[in-house]
């Protein structure tokens, strides 16, 4: 599987809008002989880092959805069900939307990738900072799961409200930030989405345990001996770093989150997280290589929207699977 | 009681209130319980609909606080417990289904193994030989490797059973181990339940509504009232009349003489 993820990253790097020999862009990754500087320059500062954001992408969603999952005891649950992505995307609003709304009084009409991304990650740790308080009075995790729906619906209305007021190229901007993108990050971006997906990483891997006895159900995870709200504040922190850090430099991608946790568990049958958790991650940045390496158009100058992609090959996913199985289990 | 039987009580219960307190007030199912378990004994939790039954069990079990009151396991404090350390003395048999169907018999039976494994879940030999001993006591040897979801209420029950002996705790709790099931079942995994007792010296409590067959098979019955429970053998409680009140005269009484309840 591995291997197969070296192979996607490979495919991914060499294809693109403008045609590069693959023995170019082999050299160019070891540092041999190529024909043209501005290949070079392509592969070096705009494919590889758009390759690694969709490797951190891909597997830091899938890996969230599968947290939502067994936390939620809720096959059809993640990160959009919690609302930490609409979170996301209302703060991207604000910004984008917001500004030219409130452009009498506040004059900042400079909205780049930086500021998008601080509004956005703003947007979701609040949504999951509200979130997590309500968590630590709601016992019920379908209360949960339905007070993260509305907040969803919340921050939905408070786009279309914006978006009614907002000047049309403005709203071009958000739509185009809706879209998802891959694309475009720096390396310092980079650096910082790396670590954040790590730092998520690594929160899950220490709670493999409590995860597994979650499978039972929060009763009999407390007859293990396992301190409910303190698991579920790391597996609920984990989470929202993973989706909400991913939401605000990519935008929001749909279907990663909850459809490859359950080809992962189709592939591998099993519900033990020793295993499940790094297949998951290695199985989401697989399926969003090839995303991205489609939404690329090989050779063409067009670039689709990713999140398209994502929808168009996650949600016949997903309906396959309920109609084989009949009932969803995870 | 005497000396040798006051070493051996492995649970112990003196005037414990149980039921939900909100910040306004307390809502109070049921008070003044009072009752001892030995080592190596299976007793019966019985009662009417919506006396506590459950809700005991759950206090037992550390899911939901006492009211007032005292717990003691081995003459220590509930309290004095860490989460982790009472996992090790007291396991749960819950009517609650398990969240997802989709592990293995042997995956939910290891599951029980974790107080003891390492901070990744990895199982040694000795839990493995835990986990072996408690499928071949409870005779899942050919079911093991199925998936949860491929077996019957009666054999998912004997799972969660054998999950909470790899537990290798001193005292199982069940919460309507029996319900769902036919007679023949529901013999079956008493007298299961009884052999276990017996056998391992484990300390089991369960809840039921089938006194009858409790009352053949039990070596203890706690009858489960709004306050002033009554404990002790199925003998003792027949001869002092204590199943005569448990149900209102005009529909239901009890027959002594066969250990029966008859509908008029």
């Amino acid at each position: 599987m591995s291997l197969l993820l070296i192979l996607c990253f490979g495919i991914s790097i060499s294809f693109g809008s403008v045609n590069i020999p693959f023995s170019d862009t082999f050299n160019a990754i070891f540092g041999g002989e190529i024909q043209k500087e501005s290949w070079s320059y392509i592969i070096k500062n705009y494919r590889i880092p758009k390759a690694l954001t969709a490797i951190l992408a891909g597997s830091g969603l899938a890996l969230s959805g599968l947290l939502m999952q067994t936390l939620f005891r809720n096959p059809l649950a993640g990160p959009f069900v919690l609302g930490i992505s609409s979170g996301a995307s209302l703060g991207a609003a604000i910004l984008i939307m917001g500004s030219s709304t409130l452009s009498g009084i506040v004059t900042f009409g400079i909205v780049n990738d930086v500021t998008l991304a601080i509004a956005s990650s703003t947007g979701s740790f609040l949504v999951l900072l509200a979130v997590m308080i309500v968590a630590t009075k709601v016992k019920d995790t379908m209360a949960l799961l339905i007070i993260g729906l509305m907040f969803g619906s919340i921050t939905a209305a408070i786009v279309s409200v914006l978006s009614y007021f907002t000047a049309a190229e403005q709203l071009q901007q958000y739509v185009y930030w809706s879209f998802g993108s891959v694309g475009n990050l720096t390396w310092k971006q980079l650096a910082l989405l790396g670590s954040i997906i790590c730092f998520g990483i690594i929160l899950s891997i220490i709670s493999i345990k409590s995860l597994n006895a979650f499978l039972l159900g929060e009763n009999y995870a407390r007859s293990l001996g396992v301190n409910i709200k303190k698991q579920r504040f790391i597996i609920i922190l984990a989470t929202g770093l993973l989706a909400g850090g991913i939401t605000a430099f990519a935008g929001p991608i749909a279907f990663i989150g909850l459809a490859v946790p359950h080809l992962t568990r189709q592939i591998f049958d099993t519900t033990n997280h020793k295993i499940i958790i790094p297949a998951v991650v290695l199985y989401g940045a697989i399926l969003m290589l090839v995303c991205d390496t489609i939404a690329q158009l090989p050779s063409s100058i067009y670039v689709l929207p990713i999140n398209a992609i994502t929808s168009i090959i996650g949600a016949p996913v997903v309906i396959w699977l309920l109609a084989r199985k009949k009932k969803m289990i995870f | 009681m005497s000396n040798k039987e006051q070493q051996n009580i492995a649970l112990e219960v003196t005037n414990l209130s149980i039921g939900y307190s909100t910040k306004k007030e307390q809502n109070v199912i049921s008070k003044d319980i009072n009752f001892a378990l030995q080592q190596g004994e299976l007793t019966a939790i019985v009662g009417i609909n919506g006396i506590g039954k459950s809700t005991l069990l759950r206090t037992l079990g550390t899911l939901q606080p006492k009211l007032s009151g005292e717990i003691h396991i081995n003459n220590i404090s509930i309290e004095r417990y860490k989460l982790v350390e009472l996992a090790s003395k007291i396991s749960m048999v819950l009517t609650e289904p398990i969240a997802t169907k989709n592990l293995t018999v042997f995956e939910v039976i290891a599951l029980g193994r974790q107080p003891y494994t390492n901070w990744i879940g990895t199982l040694t030999e000795s839990d493995k030989k835990k986990i072996t001993e408690a499928i071949s006591l409870v005779q899942l040897e050919e079911l093991q490797h199925k998936k949860c979801y491929e077996l019957s209420d009666g054999q998912l029950q004997k799972v969660m059973i054998a999950r909470s002996l790899s537990q290798d705790t001193s005292i199982i709790l069940l919460d309507e181990p029996t319900s769902h099931l036919d007679l023949y079942h529901k013999a079956t995994i008493l007298k299961l339940l009884k052999n276990i007792a017996h056998k391992t010296q484990k300390t089991i409590l369960f809840t039921t509504h089938e006194i009858e067959v409790a009352l053949q098979l039990c070596d203890k019955i706690l009858i489960l009232e709004k306050q002033n429970s009554n404990f002790g053998t199925p003998q003792k409680l027949i001869e002092s009349n204590k199943f005569d009140t448990l149900f209102p005269k005009d529909t239901i009484v009890f027959d002594a003489a066969n250990g029966s309840f008859k509908i008029i």
